[in-house]
Order: structure tokens, then sequence, then C-alpha cells
């Protein structure tokens, strides 16, 4: 049997965030789950949007004139922002409550006991991740549903028109953050179910209940909501009620900060 | 080198470490024995900072563990509960730990052929058995080449010839000046690794001896007798701890000397065909010393007691 002398000397080791960065890198890419949960976002962000612009294509001589007016060719080229993000923020979610799941978790805070930053370097490495896929992943369902309706005046848009770029781009820092966010849910409640859930509630569940309000408090608490903040970002245009482009994004950022923060305490102050 | 001073934790109202205090030494191998429930896994914890004592201290080699810069290279930690993703590759974990301290590539796949894993390390974690587990865990605390190693129960689901290598192992890693300290439920394997022995019961410390001492002071001696003449002998061996049991020509007497027993058989012309004094096994030896202190007991009190 060799002995544990005879292999390579370590060297004079410490631990530094660079290194939890690379480790984290490490870890998510050598999961199946997130390979799957990446692929599906990138189809999805792009068959939608290609189908939706088919389809519409397809009925234009068959649509009414209001029907017409209604569709704009943004919505249609961000239509797999709507879906991907479902892709995008179950991985948030499964970065750190896989580890709780499985019991990995012991293994990554007995080599970084100080923890902190191992949450800053999955923070950073999946939100790194997410957008480096996710830009170009809503331009090409920019450019491929142009390709699709672009022959209808009508929807002919162009990435240099007014707002439309901040729009596309916003799409993909949407998807982003909003998968920070999840990974906050996720370190927070440290189980795959509950973090699931409460990243629906927030997004899915929750907006469609004001509508039960009266107008007046709808109008007034809707925009806050992370989900109508996060999607002025990528809105083409503002209602008048919502925040505006950036103060809206900026506020969904700022969600995702609580989120992390509320995570980090937690995670220093309880046992593994 | 690590030191337990009045360390506590309580889990909810529940007291799971009541104000341990030891020391596990370098150059040894030191056994950490309880019963199942007793707070050996608890401990180990504590020492490697993923629990916080609710009171009291544990320092690995001079410092809390979290305040040591390359933690991996201070401690190398099996522990019992599984610690490891079961959809990664056992290469891609031990990588993936290497990399937090800088731990050169070559290292992970030299301890890989190590502990026997070659042929399964790109396999997913999830399709191991629990000997390679057992395996990959050793592999993650050798990683840092750790001053003192902490393992929970190492020898759980290996083969025999996994549990002989493991053993060498220890005792190598403890022959080059490292601080081994290794827990376990059974006394038998203590006996024939640890040198130490620390042995804790419901959170509390019960011993803290060199292993020949524990066997000494815990074992009760025991004469064993055979005698035709069973029925005159039980009636002659009398004194104030003396207690005999056995049935038919054998007895079993505890609390006198087989010389005493030896001189009353030969004054009254009873035949002896056996007289030896019996050692207790390690077992009973740890049985007899955690008995009240074990947590949970199996099966019926009225008969623990007749078997007692």
């Amino acid at each position: 049997m060799t002995s544990i002398v005879s292999l390579t000397p370590v060297g004079r080791l410490r631990v530094t965030e660079r290194r939890v960065l690379l480790s984290e890198w490490t870890k998510l890419r050598s999961l199946r789950s997130t390979l799957w949960s990446l692929f599906a976002a990138i189809v999805l962000g792009i068959g939608l949007p290609c189908l939706f612009a088919a389809v519409t294509s397809s009925h234009w001589g068959s649509m009414a004139p209001h029907e017409r007016a209604d569709r704009h060719p943004l919505d249609i080229a961000l239509a797999g922002v709507n879906v991907a993000q479902l892709a995008i923020g179950v991985l948030g979610v499964l970065v750190i409550s896989g580890e709780y799941g499985t019991g990995m978790i012991r293994a990554t805070m007995t080599a970084v006991p100080k923890r902190l930053p191992v949450l800053w370097a999955k923070g950073a490495v999946f939100a790194a991740v997410t957008f480096l896929l996710m830009l170009p992943t809503v331009l090409i369902a920019f450019f491929a549903s142009q390709a699709i309706v672009g022959h209808i005046a009508a929807l002919k848009i162009s990435l240099s028109g007014p707002g439309v770029l901040r729009a596309v781009i916003g799409g993909a820092l949407y998807l982003t953050v909003l998968g920070v966010i999840c990974l906050g849910l996720g370190a927070i409640v440290r189980n795959t179910a509950g973090g699931i859930a409460l990243f629906a509630g927030i997004f899915f569940v929750i907006p469609p209940l004001m509508n039960i309000l009266p107008s007046s408090w709808n109008n007034a608490v809707s925009p806050y909501l992370p989900d109508a903040a996060g999607r002025d970002a990528f809105s083409l245009t503002t209602g008048a009620h919502d925040l505006g482009h950036w103060a809206g994004f900026g506020l969904f950022c700022g969600y995702a900060a609580l989120a992390v923060a509320i995570a980090a305490v937690l995670l220093v102050r309880r046992d593994t | 080198m690590i030191e337990a001073s009045g360390l506590t934790k309580d889990y909810g109202e529940k007291r799971a470490v009541d104000g341990l205090s030891f020391t596990v030494r370098p150059g040894i191998v030191t056994g950490f024995l309880g019963p199942n429930g007793s707070g050996k896994s608890t401990t180990m914890r504590l020492a490697l900072g993923l629990d916080r004592p609710t009171a009291g201290t544990i320092t690995v080699n001079g410092k809390r563990y979290a305040e040591h810069e390359a933690p991996l290279h201070e401690a190398g930690a099996l522990l019992e509960a599984s610690s490891v993703h079961t959809g990664r590759s056992g290469y891609n974990h031990l990588l993936a730990l290497a990399q937090t301290h800088g731990i050169p590539r070559r290292r992970v796949d030299e301890l890989i052929e190590l502990v026997g894993l070659k042929d399964v390390a790109r396999k997913r974690v999830g399709q191991f058995s629990l000997g390679m587990g057992q395996r990959l865990g050793i592999a993650a605390a050798l990683l840092g080449d750790p001053q003192t190693l902490l393992l929970d129960e190492p020898v759980n689901g290996l083969d025999p010839e996994g549990v002989h290598w493991i053993r060498t192992l220890l005792r190598g890693l403890a022959a080059e000046g490292r601080t081994v300290f290794v827990s376990s439920h059974l006394m038998s394997e203590m006996s024939v690794t640890a040198d130490h022995l620390i042995v804790i019961g419901r959170g509390r410390l019960i011993a803290d001896l060199p292993i020949d001492d524990f066997v000494r002071r815990a074992s009760k001696k025991l004469v064993r007798v055979r005698t035709p003449q069973a029925a005159r002998l039980r009636a002659l061996l009398t004194g104030p701890d003396v207690v005999i049991t056995g049935e038919g020509d054998a007895l079993e007497v505890s609390g006198l000397k087989a010389e005493a027993i030896g001189e009353a058989a030969a004054a009254h012309s009873i035949v002896l065909h056996e007289l030896a004094p019996q050692q207790a096994s390690l077992e009973e030896a740890f049985m007899e010393l955690t008995r009240e202190d074990v947590e949970f007991h199996a099966g019926v009190p009225e008969l623990e007691e007749a078997v007692a």
C-alpha cells in the first residue's frame, strides 16, 4: 500500500475567495441537474418565441385590426423569458438546497468553515453563468423571431430602435437576478421543495391575487412586487403605475440583495 | 491535537453533549467510544465548526477550527452522515473540495488510487456501494495532508479487507505523528486500533484512559469452576460480594479469587475439573461501563434484569 506521505505534497494551502469561486464552478458544471436546467432555459428561451412568431405570422392575414394592434414583436421575442425563468429559478434553489438535501453542505462547510465565501461564490458563479447563457439566448430569440415575422411591416423592429436593446438585455438581466433571488430563497429554507414553493408563490401566485384587491390598493402595491419590478427591465413601455425600467430593475436587485443578506445571516448563525 | 473544555451542546430541550473536557494527543490513535446517541457525532461536528457549542470550547491544533486559514490542512474529517452530493462523480467531489484550498489536481488522482476507487471515480456517487462511499470519504479527509483526523465510524459498511485497510492506515497516520481521533460504538474495533480511549455516555465523559487500563478497570473478575459437586461447592462459597451463576456442573463465581475457591474445595475434598480465572471481554467491559448511560435500551426491562 502506498503511504500518504509519498503523495504529491499539498504546498502552502490557504482558502481564498478566488479558490472558492473555482470550486463552486466545478460543482455547478459537474451536476446533470445544472446542465438539464440550463439546456431547458436555452431551448425554451429560443424555441417559444420562434413558435409564437410562426403562429402570429401564419394567422396575421386573418387577425382583426385590434388584435393586430395588441401584438408587439418584442413581446414575441421575449416570450421565452417567461418560461426560462422557471428553469432558472428552480436551478437557483437547487444550487444550494441540493447540498442540504444530500449532506454535501457538511463537506463544503468543513472545507470553508467561515461559510460566507461559499454563499458569495455560489451567487457569483450562478449569476455569471446565467447571464452569459441567457444574453445570447434572448439575442438569438430576438433575431430568430424577427426573421419569422419581420416580413410584416407592423411587426418589424430593429435592435437599434428606442428601448429595444435595453429590453433585450433587460430580459437576460431579469433572469440573472431572479436566479440570485431563488438561490437566496434556497439558502434560507435549505430545502428544495420549500424553496421552489416559495419561488412559485412569490412569482406566480401572489401577482394574480393582487387583482382581488381594490384597484387603488392594487395599483399602489403591485408595481413594488418582485415580479412586476423585475419585468420593468424588459418591458418596452411602462404603464402609469409602473416604476420605470431601471427603477423597477433596481428594486428587483434590492430584493435579491435582501434575500442573499437574510441567507448570509442565517448561514453564519445556524448549525449546519 | 484536539482539546475540549466544558463542551456542551443543547438541541432544543435535549442536551446532546454535557460538559465534556478531554485532550486528544498526536502520535497515537484515540478511540472515541460510546453507545448510539451518546454524543459522538455531535462532538465531531462541534470540533469542525459545523455546529456551535451552547457552552464551552473545542479547539483543533490550538485554535477554533474555523479560525484556521487552511482548515483542510489542519483537520481531515469523515462524518458518519452522508456528506457528498450523490449526483456528482467521486472525482469531481474531491476536485471541488481540493480547489477551495489550492490542493494540486495530481494529489486528487493519487488519493483516488490510494483508496482504491480508480475504476469508479468517474461514476456518480449515487451508484457507489456503502464501502466505496466510505473510501471516498477517507480520500476527502486526506486531501489537505491534515495534522489531525476525525473519523466517525470509519469501518461502517466496509468489507473485511476494507476494515483491515482502515486499521493499517490509521496506525500509519498516527505513527507519522498525526492526531487520529476515531469514533465507534464497537469496542472490539477499538481494541485493535486504539491506544487510548475516551468513553462517553449520554453526552458525559465516562472514562479517559489508555486502553489497557480501561479493560483492567472495567472488567469484573470472574472465575469459572467446573465440578461434579456443584451444589456442595455453591454452599461453601460465601462472602459479602460473592455472586455465583451458572447451572449444572459449571459455575461462574465473582467476588472470590481462584486461590480461595481452590482452597475451599480442597478443604472439603471437592473434586474440581476446572478452575479458570476469566477476563471479561472488552465488549462486556464496555457494556458494564456504559450500562447506565445507554440512550436506547432494547427489549423488556424485566428480561434485562433477569439476564443481568
